[in-house]
């Protein structure tokens, strides 16, 4: 008789063991890798594209949804209806939804949260989308309208960017340090400068389908830690991953598995239009055509990347690949620098913010700008004197950056803006992109847009950054791409 | 025995010497020639390993690392020299003038300096870059004035001890003033203890400026320098070690040959080291 007990107990053990062998305890936990650490957790609040990484669609959500192919779908509204002349739109909210502190999801709190991001005091890095909502009304507690002043074709994709995300009125303030949403995970913790986890929130409206129970940010700032991190196991997947020079080894390992996507970063050598000499187009013409941009892609990006040669991605609706009208011409730069009457050596300074793409890319640069007389000296700054010297106070001749925000086209149309551009005509164009209400006439302008800045060379375009993802086998469901910088952890799984 | 025959009986005073010649000799060499140019970006031969062309491989954008390597000594000899000589020249006259007037001169100096030295020398000299920029010059300034306060506490140690020997005391009774004295007798009696400290200050100052490099605020691309090398390796650590050993060993070597060249000065002008130690003071007339 103990006999078969210990042949019953060690069937019982071997009937287990797969399951706990299998690393049972990892399977509701994942670890995710990212390079910056965020200033504060309310989307709406900050201009920082860390703050969506951690927060959108994770602990907010916004009316809408983009998804991971750049289409806009329903989220916190179950439908919607848009008025003939494109200036009304009726939300149809979700019933039943609830917010992490309990409070019910009604429109009231739809109409709280875009006259915040619309008020005085917003720091919304979208507000003038907000502020062009004429009136919010809220005939029922689902039921939400919104007048704009003007048509806004890109409305419900401004909506559904973590921007736009639904704020609970009384937990709005604390938001950046205790963040309250309506989404499948709830705020745990925050260790300054190493991690922030989020737990799942059992009260979410689809519970179920959430396969994780905790998820860890981990902020690796240094190429190097992050290939030790995911080498050592510390980290489960890494979403945009920065040791591109790296990469080899992950591609050559059966113990991960690496994809290479696109982002909306359009990566540009930023020029101040305001500043002598560069206020004369031939200067600025004579930079666009000193780049070689595979010479930048291979050297700051490992060779992936794609060229551009203006501020738009080939993801983004009618696109025109302009990188024909600024090739690779140091003859013709010379040329044009003679033609405005530039005396040479023009001394510079290039200014580069840490991420490889500047630092790597900004000695390319400059050795590139050598070769046509232009001395660019190079001044490496950390990102708070960069957000202060540089887009605060425009207090730079030249400076590489990557654009994160999807279709931002109408940064230029603000004179204000740091790179100073300030052309009556491209302002008539977009304005004319943002009102015009059919669809294959607003393509014709956005074409016009991309032409108009491209021949102005406001700014030297270079690449699209690629967006990188390293995981653990098994890991599933992160994105490949990123229309916009976000982490929709409710889809991820181990496999 | 002569000096000379001491000093080439001196191992430390040997490698020592020999290790900085070294240094110093790439460095003059590195101004007329080197194996490629060190700006040269060539991004398709970028992390190749040591081989005949590039000997000691090229980094992320291709350049190749001996020639920076070499260039880099330039700077490094650049910050040493002009950081140290600051401090030699600023710190002696402090040292020397706090020892002779004593009294509250002496205590202000001497506070002054313990007060920069409650600051740990590399934070004083961050907090400097970061408040007038990121550059070269900067952080020579930067180094430079932390070098004041050492030089100035030696100088006035042993130009305190001198003033107390009898030949100063008879200086003194023959009526010669008290600038003279220093000029005269102090100064040269105490060179040999500050040529020690001005090795060991000068290794410290090529520490400093590859610190300041690596943190990014000491020298600026492309202008090669030891420290940010090391930075640039880090990310390709994985990738290309060898990119971090090269200015590594580089920062050592010139490190450690200044050190061992400063303990055997030391050995050979230490007047108790020699036999004719008993005969006590380096007197001079």
């Amino acid at each position: 008789m103990p006999r078969t007990c210990y042949a019953i107990a060690a069937a019982i053990a071997i009937a287990l063991l797969p399951a706990s062998g299998h690393g049972e305890e990892k399977k509701d936990t994942l670890v995710l890798g990212m390079i910056l650490e965020p200033p504060g957790l309310d989307p709406t609040a900050g201009a920082a594209a860390a703050i969506g990484e951690v927060t959108h669609y994770n602990i907010f959500e916004g009316l809408t949804k983009i998804t991971a192919d750049g289409t806009v779908a329903p989220l916190l509204a179950e439908s919607w209806s848009v008025s003939p002349d494109q200036k009304t739109y009726t939300f149809r909210l979700r019933g039943g939804i609830r917010f992490q502190n309990d409070e019910p999801f009604t429109a009231a709190d739809v109409k709280f949260s875009f006259e915040r991001d619309a008020a005085e005091s917003s720091t919304n890095k979208e507000k003038a989308v907000y502020a062009d909502i004429a009136a919010i009304e809220t005939p029922d507690p689902l039921t939400v309208v919104l007048r704009l002043k003007q048509v806004n074709a890109n409305f419900l994709f401004n909506l559904g960017e973590n921007t736009g995300v639904i704020l609970e009125p009384k937990s709005a303030a604390s938001d950046a340090t205790h963040p309250v949403g309506t989404g499948p995970f709830t705020f745990d913790n925050w260790v300054k400068g190493a991690s922030i986890t989020l737990a799942k929130w059992p009260g979410y409206r689809d519970a179920a389908a959430i396969k994780l129970d905790r998820v860890t940010f981990r902020i690796v700032n240094d190429p190097a830690a992050q290939v030790a991190g995911l080498l050592a196991g510390d980290i489960d997947a890494f979403p945009r991953f920065g040791a591109l020079d790296s990469l080899k080894q992950f591609q050559g390992d059966a113990r991960f598995t690496v994809t290479v996507g696109s982002t909306e970063g359009k990566t540009i050598l930023a020029i101040n239009n305001k500043r002598k000499p560069f206020d004369d187009v031939r200067v600025r013409r004579a930079i666009a055509a000193a780049i070689d941009r595979k010479a930048i892609i291979d050297g700051a990006s490992n060779g992936m990347g794609v060229p551009i040669g203006s501020h738009y991605t080939p993801n983004d609706p009618f696109y025109i690949d302009l990188t024909g009208r600024s090739p690779y011409d140091p003859a013709k730069a010379k040329a044009l620098l003679k033609e405005a009457g530039v005396s040479l050596p023009l001394k510079v300074t290039l200014t580069l913010p840490p991420p490889p793409y500047a630092r790597q890319g900004g000695q390319i640069i400059a050795a590139e700008l050598a070769e046509i007389g232009i001395d660019a000296r190079i001044e490496m700054v950390e990102w708070a004197q960069w957000l202060d010297g540089v887009y605060k106070h425009k207090n730079y001749d030249l400076t590489i950056i990557s654009h994160v925000e999807p279709r931002d086209l109408a940064i230029y149309a603000n004179p204000d803006y740091y790179f100073q551009y300030d052309s009556k005509e491209f302002r008539d164009i977009m304005e004319k992109v943002n009102t015009t209400a059919d669809a294959s006439e607003r393509g014709r302008w956005l074409e016009a847009a991309q032409r108009g800045i491209a021949e102005d060379a406001v700014n030297a375009f270079l690449y699209v950054l690629p967006q990188v993802t390293v995981a653990k086998k098994g890991v599933r469901g992160l994105w490949r791409n990123s229309p916009i910088f976000a982490n929709d952890l409710a889809a991820v799984s181990w496999q | 025995m002569s000096l000379s025959a001491r000093a080439a009986g001196n191992r430390s005073f040997a490698v020592g010497g020999l290790l900085t010649l070294a240094l110093l000799a790439t460095a003059a060499l590195s101004l007329v020639w080197t194996p490629l140019s060190p700006y040269l970006i060539d991004v398709p031969q970028k992390l190749q390993l040591p081989s005949a062309r590039h000997w000691f491989g090229t980094d992320s954008l291709g350049r190749d690392v001996f020639s920076m390597l070499m260039v880099g000594a330039q700077n490094s000899i650049l910050v040493g020299v002009i950081a140290v000589s600051v401090g030699l020249l600023l710190g002696t006259a402090l040292g020397v003038l706090a020892a002779e007037r004593r009294g509250w001169v002496e205590e202000a100096v001497m506070r002054l300096a313990d007060f920069t030295f409650a600051f740990p020398a590399i934070l004083l000299a961050i907090m400097f870059t970061a408040v007038l920029g990121a550059g070269i010059v900067n952080s020579i300034i930067a180094i430079g004035i932390f070098n004041v306060p050492i030089f100035a506490r030696v100088a006035r140690g042993s130009a305190k001890a001198i003033w107390q020997r009898d030949f100063v005391m008879a200086a003194r009774a023959a009526g010669r003033n008290r600038l003279g004295i220093t000029l005269v007798h102090i100064l040269p009696n105490i060179l040999s203890v500050l040529s020690v400290q001005v090795t060991i200050q000068f290794a410290n100052a090529i520490l400093w400026e590859a610190a300041l490099s690596y943190l990014g605020l000491g020298t600026q691309p492309p202008q090669p320098s030891w420290g940010r090398m090391l930075n640039d390796a880090q990310a390709q650590l994985f990738q290309a070690p060898w990119l971090a050993l090269f200015p590594g060993f580089a920062i050592m070597l010139a490190v450690l040959g200044l050190n061992l060249l400063g303990d055997g000065l030391r050995d050979l002008l230490d007047p108790r080291g020699t036999r004719r130690a008993i005969a006590a003071p380096p007197a001079r007339r």
